[in-house]
């Protein structure tokens, strides 16, 4: 039996596709996935992502804990709401999962993690939070709405109460603020403005069925992924996993290498890739007609890679893809699309920010 | 309910067939089809005058989805392709049983027709 969010009786209503995603019962599109796609670029839509896993870490010592279990570096995390994305590596340097941590107060730090690894992921986390007497609690009481688009802020607002507004007011990109019943974060996964807005599942059809009236429109995971991928955001256990290393992934950034006397796990590891900097990843313009798709086989001078996410583009209007290359790659390519070798533009993985090309 | 006319042929594997007269053929894909696949980026067509063989596949319909092959439901040659397709795709998705149409063929053996289904079967064939 498929889990349920507390939002899937509104998506039954509204007629929604429905799919298995990793043992949950998710809506793919309402109808038309490049209308909901389009929806979140030019206006405001809205995604249940309930499903995404909510870890509570709490605790004299919690912080001194992330600085071993993650890569990025929550010494960087000063001023209370602020939040920061990060892998989690496993000893080998591959990728557990990439998570936002959130920095709540000195013994309270909030994690939202992907559904689809969390098994595995709350396994890895006890195990390490013992030694540092961290309590980790997830939320399953909690739904969560990611709200995106030019408009959404605005629309979003006009549900709020006086004391909310003023709450989040001014808030800057990757912050979260508990607001009344709500916790709103500047955060997400489309490249556009918005929030996500993790609230009691008894409230959360309420809510959505308000933003809805406010006139946001829902949207399904097939139009969140093509969002992601136009943002050049990466997909766990598509573009990046366990075998991965963070610097195969376009995550280099996302490492904190200094202070050199911090350990964290993986941190060996990965030296040792950026000695060897084999496999880098990139993007993949086609203007052609055609669509780029997982696991088509790009050549370049030299060697091979794979593309890890492709899609059409319904902002560009034509395909992208992310793939994972030989390191040394220049700016050309060549795709194998069932047996033809389609030339393609390689150039950094990002297409669309805040609804226009930035290829 | 997707709509399945009753004055067309059906392939199992969703492809539709009416006849224009003169031994010619249009072909296109269900309105269930089109359901299944979702937005229509991309049709890649045969040319005119390529042969086909019933049951081979002979077109691509790539959707936001997926990458579907589309497969000749009878045999013959390809007198002609629906070029609006090129610039509209998603005719596909909005009118698959009459703009959305993707090729026409001449057919080398009406007998193969009987190796199609009439809507009812080709209900019956969804159902399940």
């Amino acid at each position: 039996m498929a889990k349920q969010t507390a939002l899937h009786g509104k998506h039954l209503e509204a007629g929604a596709k429905m799919v298995d995603f990793f043992s949950w019962d998710m809506p793919i599109n309402y109808g038309s996935q490049i209308e909901e796609h389009h929806a979140v670029r030019r206006d405001a839509g809205m995604f249940d992502v309930s499903h995404m896993n909510i870890i509570d870490l709490h605790g004299a010592r919690t912080r001194e804990f992330l600085r071993y279990l993650l890569a990025n570096d929550v010494a960087k995390l000063t001023v209370p709401g602020k939040a920061l994305y990060s892998p989690m590596l496993n000893e080998t340097g591959g990728i557990i999962d990439d998570l936002i941590v959130y920095f709540l107060q000195e013994d309270l730090f909030r994690v939202v993690a992907n559904s689809a690894t969390r098994d595995k992921d709350l396994a890895h986390i006890n195990a390490h939070a013992k030694a540092f007497d961290v309590k980790v609690t997830e939320r399953t009481e909690f739904a969560n709405i990611a709200v995106q688009g030019p408009n959404a802020k605005a629309k979003v607002a006009t549900l709020l109460t006086a004391e909310q507004r003023k709450a989040i007011d001014g808030m800057k990109p990757f912050f979260g603020q508990q607001a009344g019943d709500l916790f709103i974060a500047t955060t997400g996964y489309t490249g556009e403005d918005g929030y996500e807005i993790v609230l009691p599942n008894e409230q959360a059809a309420d809510f959505w069925q308000k933003l809805i009236d406010a006139g946001v429109a829902p949207a399904g995971l097939g139009a969140r992924d093509t969002l992601r991928l136009e943002a050049g955001m990466n997909l766990y256990g598509q573009d990046m996993d366990e075998t991965v290393s963070p610097l195969a992934a376009n995550m280099g950034w996302t490492i904190a290498w200094a202070p050199e006397d911090r350990d964290f796990i993986g941190r060996k590891a990965i030296e040792q890739h950026k000695a060897d900097g084999t496999f880098k990843l990139v993007g993949l313009v086609m203007e052609q007609k055609g669509v780029l798709r997982h696991g088509q086989r790009v050549v370049v001078a030299g060697g091979e890679g794979e593309i890890t996410s492709g899609t059409f583009s319904p902002t560009l209007g034509f395909s992208i893809a992310i793939a994972r290359v030989p390191a040394n790659t220049a700016d050309v390519a060549e795709v194998d699309i069932r047996g033809k070798m389609i030339p393609v533009k390689v150039i950094k993985p990002a297409f669309v920010r805040m609804g226009k090309s930035v290829i | 309910m997707s709509s399945i006319p009753n004055n067309l042929k059906y392939a199992s594997s969703h492809e539709w067939v009416r006849d224009e007269g003169n031994g010619v053929y249009a072909v296109g894909i269900s309105e269930h089809a089109q359901g299944l696949l979702g937005d229509m980026v991309f049709v890649e067509l045969p040319s005119v005058g390529d042969s086909v063989t019933q049951g081979n596949d002979c077109a691509v319909a790539e959707s936001v989805k997926a990458a579907s092959d589309i497969y000749a439901p009878l045999s013959g040659e390809i007198v002609e392709i629906n070029e609006a397709l090129a610039d509209a795709p998603e005719l596909v998705n909005s009118s698959p049983y009459e703009d959305g149409w993707f090729f026409k063929i001449k057919v080398s053996d009406s007998a193969e027709l009987a190796a199609l289904l009439d809507a009812d079967g080709y209900k019956n064939s969804i159902d399940e």
